[in-house]
């Protein structure tokens, strides 16, 4: 393999490392160590250094991987739709357990967290194409045609709706757009924000989107016009505009129908921001699980430098501006927007110390903005409708619309552009959901509500979301649902600071203990207070937020988790002596039970 | 000196030069704020969390936070000491600690902030991972005692910067990888110097164990924090 023609296409730009990685696993199928020298040589850093960059990736590998490397999304969603047996059955096909390669070397199974498809399970990706609603009889048919050697792109059979059939996307993806609204879905007259901004100041154009009282999409709900004045601020040779893809709370998939739907609004939207806080460079930040989607971008870009809404002099008026596309690699800690940057800038995607916040310090250490994806979309809108237009929807806090990517136990799973305000009631009777017994707004790291919460309303005031939403009936086990999302942070913290790194795996034992049915009242006190340790003390906001399934449960299902622990004891020990001398038991070949004058 | 920063710790009032952390401002205010992954001279990093504050009901970690003008501290109170003393104990059953066998015990920081907190039994259970023992030409890493607190990361590089030792996977699976060309380069100072950044016994110099008695050593004579308490 001559690495040195792969690297020398990089320019050894540092930023473009995990670029280069990803170019080389696709030519070998894995990082070889070889790679790894010559990568490390090239940039006069130690080998040690890319080592730790490719393990903190999930989709990079520097172990050999199969021709086809099946990664079978583990959410809870796909769980409820059948995921245990679509599983099955491809450890059956492929003759090994998942987190192996079958031995003749052709199918890799692998884990991974939520893909972006909830309203689509259970999904899975095959090296870089997207199936969706797998069961067992597709997963055989998949085995025999990747047994016969066919290409993956060739086994999607059928496309998806809108955008989805695009000659430059082909996937079986399918929008499940059920109901749209006016900011997001409306048609939409490419430019027409961009020449109304470009007539205006950045200053005016500030003060527009902070009139529309426009709060980040992406969950946190930072006011996005103060945003853009404090990044304007700064003083820097260069200002960056990032657009956060990298969805990856399980449930949401929002940003994928954005994306693929009204790509142009959101890079208009970058534009915009550009023009505003005085950029010339935008990135796109997108999670490596929608690389399906990079081709029909780019070329969307390249249209809109056609059309004059891109490049230089856009509109004819003086303003330069460009996207770049750069691919994450798998971690959901990346859509975090200060690991989001270091990502970007080519590193391991661990967030950074605040201050200095990334208005002041963010790319290259350069002023810049990270907005989501509906954010900057919306942005459009508004320029194009103006901020009255804007602010008479919503509530008061809340102006506008939120897209919400809706999945669970519903008729109607997808996506739902509602003006904020809206009650779970009257979103729960839209998606057709019966029995309700929980529903998780905000994805893990939000909240789960029960009936008595269902007049509650979805805006920044109440019920915040990024735009997740799981619907549990009543024939759910909310106890799988709490570990399946304690695993995934356990899974995704990127083991930085302590009480996210070691706190998520205690209370996660904790919680086993009240599952098996052996927990106190006691043991429910410490999984507070263990939870508000974590809480508290951690780095960035998924430790901040890791506890959230476990505590929003106890605060609103207490009477679940009374039923499940022992009332009358005070204490139960977590030691079991059966279980700890059963391996000894095993290879002396004695009985313990039976010989339990022990105890 | 119009441009020094006031704040109180605990209701001590202190000045602060600009652009100093909460940890550097107390500590040259003799009050001392438990650190562990910190060590003078290198960049914060924030990744043990002890040096938790409180200040205007915001919890921060003073090694990476900066004073501001009139910042109002909690430092010592029964809330912030709790979550210290639960923060270090998680250290305690994250690794394998067996402080009477390790060469670094009267030395360790983590083993002097525990008789600090008199810690007597962790809160939680222990989760005896299974790590490894790696050797190298001059020292060894014994992972059973690491803390991931990357000051071998920061502070220990090759002239031009490489990182011998670099942060590995992540999650709970995050450990101390070691550059193993690099590594049998170092000079014995640069070795020597490895360890003695460690806080605790997970870097090692090889031939140089126990030669200050265990009774004789730092934190024997002084428990830890003294030498900026006793300043004033």
């Amino acid at each position: 393999m001559d690495y040195k023609k792969i690297i020398s296409k990089y320019n050894l730009d540092r930023t473009r490392l995990i670029e280069l990685l990803k170019d080389i696993q696709a030519a070998e199928g894995y990082i070889s160590e070889k790679a790894v020298a010559e990568v490390a040589k090239a940039f006069r850093i130690s080998i040690a250094e890319v080592e730790g960059l490719i393990s903190f990736y999930h989709f990079l590998s520097a172990r050999p991987l199969g021709k086809y490397v099946v990664y079978l999304n583990n959410s809870i969603t796909s769980e409820m739709a059948g995921r245990q047996e679509v599983a099955l059955a491809f450890e059956e096909e492929a003759g090994c357990p998942f987190g192996k390669t079958s031995s003749d070397g052709l199918i890799t199974l692998m884990e991974t967290s939520c893909i972006g498809m909830n309203d689509q399970e259970p999904a899975a990706l095959i090296n870089e194409v997207i199936f969706t609603r797998l069961n067992k009889e597709k997963v055989k048919k998949l085995a025999s045609w990747m047994k016969q050697g066919k290409p993956v792109q060739e086994m999607v059979e059928e496309f998806g709706d809108g955008a989805n059939s695009h000659e430059l996307v082909k996937a079986m993806v399918k929008n499940n757009i059920r109901k749209s609204g006016p900011v997001i879905f409306d048609d939409y007259l490419a430019g027409t924000a961009i020449h109304k901004t470009l007539e205006t100041s950045p200053e005016a154009v500030i003060d527009e989107i902070k009139k529309a009282n426009l709060l980040g999409r992406g969950g946190a709900g930072f006011p996005t016009g103060l945003k853009w004045e404090l990044c304007r601020k700064e003083k820097g040779p260069e200002h960056y505009v990032i657009c956060n893809a990298d969805e990856g709370e399980p449930g949401t998939f929002k940003d994928r129908v954005i994306l693929t739907e009204r790509p142009e609004m959101v890079f208009e939207g970058m534009v915009i921001s550009g023009y505003a806080v005085g950029a010339r460079q935008g990135i796109l930040y997108l999670r490596h699980e929608y690389s399906y989607l990079k081709k029909y971008l780019e070329n969307i870009l390249k249209k809109m430098r056609e059309q004059g809404l891109l490049g230089k002099n856009i509109a004819g008026r003086g303003f330069d501006f460009e996207v770049e596309i750069k691919m994450g690699a798998g971690a959901y800690i990346c859509g975090e927007e200060s690991a989001l940057i270091e990502s970007a800038e080519g590193k391991r995607g661990e967030p950074r110390d605040r201050p200095p916040f990334p208005v002041q310090k963010g790319y290259l250490n350069m002023p810049s903005t990270v907005n989501n994806v509906e954010t900057l979309a919306t942005a459009t809108r508004i320029m194009a409708n103006g901020s009255n237009w804007f602010r008479a929807m919503g509530t008061s806090v809340s102006a506008g619309t939120k897209v919400l990517s809706v999945s669970g136990d519903c008729d109607r799973p997808g996506i739902y552009e509602v003006e904020f305000g809206l009650t779970i009631d009257e979103l729960l009777k839209m998606a057709g959901a019966r029995e309700t017994f929980a529903i998780q707004v905000g994805g893990p790291s939000g909240q789960c509500i029960g009936e008595p919460g269902f007049s509650r309303k979805i805006c920044f005031s109440d019920l915040a979301t990024g735009g997740s939403v799981i619907i549990f009936n009543s024939s759910r086990d909310l106890f799988s649902v709490v570990a399946n999302f304690l695993d995934f942070f356990i899974e995704e913290s990127c083991g930085w600071c302590l009480p996210c790194r070691a706190g998520n795996v205690l209370l996660k034992k904790k919680f086993e203990k009240i599952i098996k049915g052996t927990g106190t009242r006691q043991d429910l006190k410490e999984i507070e207070a263990w939870g508000k340790i974590i809480k508290t003390t951690s780095r960035c906001g998924l430790g901040q937020t890791s506890a959230n399934p476990v505590l929003t449960t106890l605060t609103n299902f207490r009477k679940l988790y009374e039923s499940k622990i022992v009332k009358e004891a005070e204490f139960i020990s977590e030691f079991d002596l059966i279980t700890a001398v059963a391996e000894a038991c095993i290879l002396t070949g004695r009985n313990f039970q039976e010989e339990n004058e022990h105890v | 000196m119009s441009d020094k920063i006031k704040f109180t710790v605990d209701g001590q009032e202190g000045l602060a030069e600009p652009g100093q952390t909460i940890y550097e401002a107390a500590k040259a205010n003799g009050i001392y704020i438990p650190v562990l992954c910190h060590f003078e001279g290198l960049k914060p990093v924030g990744s043990c969390r002890i040096c938790s504050v409180k200040s205007n009901g915001r919890w921060m970690a003073s090694c990476t936070q900066p004073v501001t003008q009139g910042m109002i501290i909690e430092n010592m109170t029964p809330e912030v000491e709790e979550y210290r003393k639960a923060l270090i104990e998680m250290l305690f059953v994250e690794g394998n600690h067996f402080c009477p066998a390790c060469e670094k015990s009267g030395n360790c920081e983590l083993q002097a902030l525990a008789y600090r907190y008199q810690i007597m039994v962790p809160r939680f259970p222990y989760l005896f991972p299974k790590r490894e023992i790696e050797a190298f030409p001059k020292f060894l890493l014994e992972h059973n005692r690491c803390v991931q607190c990357q000051r071998c990361v920061r502070g220990v590089q090759t002239e031009d910067g490489q990182k011998i030792f670099a942060l590995h996977e992540r999650s709970n699976n995050l450990r101390i990888n070691v550059d193993r060309q690099l590594a049998t380069e170092m000079s014995n100072e640069q070795v020597q110097q490895a360890m003695d950044i460690c806080p605790v016994g997970a870097i090692l110099k090889k031939e140089a164990g126990f030669r200050i008695p265990i009774g004789k050593r730092k934190f024997d004579y002084r428990p830890i924090g003294s030498e900026i308490e006793e300043k004033e």
